[in-house]
């Protein structure tokens, strides 16, 4: 499968960024387009086209604009969770640096089409260049006549507010995101109600990742089918991938949903040389994550499921024989563990026994015993969490095991340094063998 | 340093770009950062006032997030990512190296107050790996060398280009660009598009593959 640069297609020309240099491309066309169009028009194209959410989850981004409750009176918001944090996602702090007013345009379209006149960008606090970067962006926009009062003569009224958040990675799930845009700690909220009915200031919100709303320009200004002639049956459209890890030239390929890992594995120049693939991770540290064997699946939503993983952020992380899974797992779950929230006992307790069982095993002093407690725990904390972060934090384990379990038994007497050399995993020299 | 009328009035001006006050909060205690080097008692109190809650549901809402420091940070900020990729990848050996030449642990502040070093989470930035921030800015396809030689510069005062970004500036200058503050920065880089981002366009160009937005349909 070939690929199809859409929103990085003009990634070479350094002002790609700005107002001027997406006009020069059909920027803000697709706006104009919307105007003519009407709402409704607008979310029936983004629903004919197949479109899902990029943030993971893939929920149908039409679908869920049209569940925004119309002529109740209250103001409607769209919140942009820009909270980029999950190990191995690293496609939207691109998409935001380089295509900045995709970005804005979409939110702009989406805005007009569930009829919000607010619209927040929550960035991850730690990406200062980032926040700089969206902010004089949305300045941009408004000296263009693009944001405020009335634009373009539509009688549409849009405003932008930049956010910075402040390092919590469960900001990122989307009752959190809105908990700590109010201002308060960022945990999760009880749904049902859902945001769409009652989000952000318990006014209908609709939530959606940055890839998701930066794709609905080219959408409206090409139309449904068009996006929809690429991808697959059940996943529409094109998507952005990052390749990282052990290959010889990771980055940022987009292509059609249905493409298979081999074939991004040879557009990223293939395993560094020298080695051979012993694992990747799909869609974020959250998902199982898979072998050799499974390089022929097609990388979609459905396509992943058979095989018994997810599609998620869509940002492969790859790993070569020089990897010790056991250290691999722990490293995750001490991810988990500090990224808890606290507010649910199952995920706040759970992540600790797992990880200190973990460590016990990376030490090579694990008991035989603890393989089955470690899979009874996330067994437990599985489907009991009060959010998704639980049940991520209960996912890697299981697969692990089930794929090489024999290094987590070589636990109870070696430790992982010892049977995989950290020094052989470096991908810089200089750092010593132990 | 003290928070002055100065820094009430920024605060005010980030609370008028929200529609409910409270909302601020999060780039409001990144400015008392800014002024302070930490997120201090005096400034809890004075965002508190200025939102109109009590200084403990600030204090609430600053102690849940790991960028609001309850000490001063020194004059740089450095992260080091030791999630798994950018650990093992070497994040672990950089945060290592770093640790001993400096003799300083995680979260700790060098003898001069010139350096933190913080083990830090997923950066977004895994094509990069293994990444490191200083004062939060990308410092992409790190080594041990690499960071010795960043952290030599910070002490001598010579300038560290960031990777997709700025010359840093320093801890709480960043804490005002994380603010909403304008810098001047916001160009810096152009659209920081380097060759790993633009792997897969490089690839489709040098393949002829085709372009795939037709444009404006009716």
């Amino acid at each position: 499968m070939t690929l199809t640069p859409n929103l990085t297609a003009h990634w070479d020309e350094p002002d790609s960024y700005t107002v001027a240099g997406y006009e020069r491309h059909q920027g803000y066309q697709a706006l104009r387009k919307a105007f003519e169009m009407g709402p409704d028009a607008v979310i029936n194209e983004v629903k004919d086209s197949g479109l899902r959410g990029r943030g993971g989850a893939g929920f149908p981004t039409g679908m869920k604009w049209s569940f925004v409750p119309q002529g109740d009176g209250k103001p409607h918001y769209l919140v942009v969770n820009a909270d980029e944090s999950e190990p191995g996602a690293c496609k939207d702090i691109p998409l935001m640096l380089a295509s900045s007013q995709h970005l804005i345009e979409g939110m702009i379209i989406a805005s007009y089409a569930f009829r919000a006149n607010h619209g927040f960008i929550y960035i991850r606090g730690e990406v200062p260049h980032v926040i700089r970067r969206m902010h004089a962006a949305v300045r941009d926009a408004y000296a263009h006549g693009y944001l405020g009062k009335n634009i373009l003569g539509s009688g549409f009224d849009f405003d932008i507010v930049v956010h910075g958040g402040a390092g919590a990675y469960i900001c990122g799930e989307e009752t959190a995101l809105l908990s700590s845009l109010e201002g308060m700690r960022g945990q999760p909220r009880l749904k049902p109600p859902f945001p769409a009915v009652a989000g952000l200031y318990a006014c209908p919100t609709v939530v959606n990742n940055v890839e998701t709303i930066a794709s609905v320009p080219a959408i409206i200004r090409n139309g449904a089918d068009w996006y929809s002639s690429y991808g697959t049956e059940k996943s529409k459209g094109i998507k952005v991938f990052a390749v990282s890890g052990h290959v010889n030239n990771p980055g940022i390929f987009e292509a059609p949903l249905g493409i298979t890992m081999r074939e991004l594995l040879g557009y990223a120049g293939g395993i560094r040389d020298g080695h051979s693939l012993k694992f990747w991770v799909v869609g974020g540290s959250s998902v199982p994550m898979l072998t050799e064997e499974h390089l022929d699946a097609p990388l979609s939503y459905e396509g992943m499921e058979s095989v018994g993983t997810m599609l998620g952020t869509a940002t492969p992380m790859v790993f070569d024989e020089t990897t010790s899974v056991v250290r691999a797992i722990t490293g995750w779950l001490d991810f988990y563990k500090h990224e808890s929230c606290g507010k649910c006992t199952p995920c706040r307790e759970g992540t600790w026994w797992i990880d200190q069982l973990l460590h016990d095993l990376a030490a090579g002093k694990g008991k035989t015993e603890d393989l089955a407690t470690l899979e009874q725990l996330c067994a437990q904390i599985l489907g009991r969490s009060f959010c998704a972060l639980g049940d991520a934090a209960a996912t890697p384990y299981p697969q692990a095991l089930k794929l090489f379990r024999s290094e987590f038994e070589a636990g109870t007497h070696t430790a992982a340094n010892d049977l995989f050399d950290p020094a052989a995993a470096v991908v810089f020299s200089g750092v010593k063998t132990s | 340093m003290a928070l002055t009328e100065e820094t009430r009035a920024q605060l005010l001006e980030i609370v008028a770009r929200y529609p409910v006050p409270r909302s601020a909060l999060n780039p409001m205690l990144h400015l008392v950062q800014s002024e302070e080097g930490y997120v201090s008692p005096e400034g809890i109190e004075l965002c508190a006032e200025i939102v109109g809650l009590a200084p403990a549901e600030v204090a609430a809402v600053a102690t849940f997030y790991t960028m609001y420091k309850r000490r001063p940070v020194g004059e740089h900020h450095i992260g080091v990512c030791v999630n798994p990729q950018c650990g093992i990848l070497g994040g672990e050996a950089i945060f290592d190296a770093l640790s001993s030449d400096l003799e300083i642990g995680n979260d700790e502040t060098s003898a001069d107050g010139k350096i933190t070093i913080e083990r830090i989470e997923c950066q977004a930035a895994c094509t990069y790996a293994p990444v490191a921030t200083v004062d939060w800015e990308f410092m992409d396809d790190m080594s041990v060398d690499k960071m010795r030689d960043v952290v030599a510069k910070l002490r001598s005062g010579e300038e560290v280009q960031s990777s997709r970004g700025p010359v840093v500036q320093g801890f709480r200058a960043a804490e005002r660009a994380i603010a909403g503050m304008d810098d001047g920065q916001a160009d810096a880089g152009a659209n920081n598009a380097d060759a790993n981002m633009q792997r897969g366009l490089t690839v489709a160009k040098e393949q002829g593959m085709p372009a795939v937005d037709g444009g404006l349909k009716s």
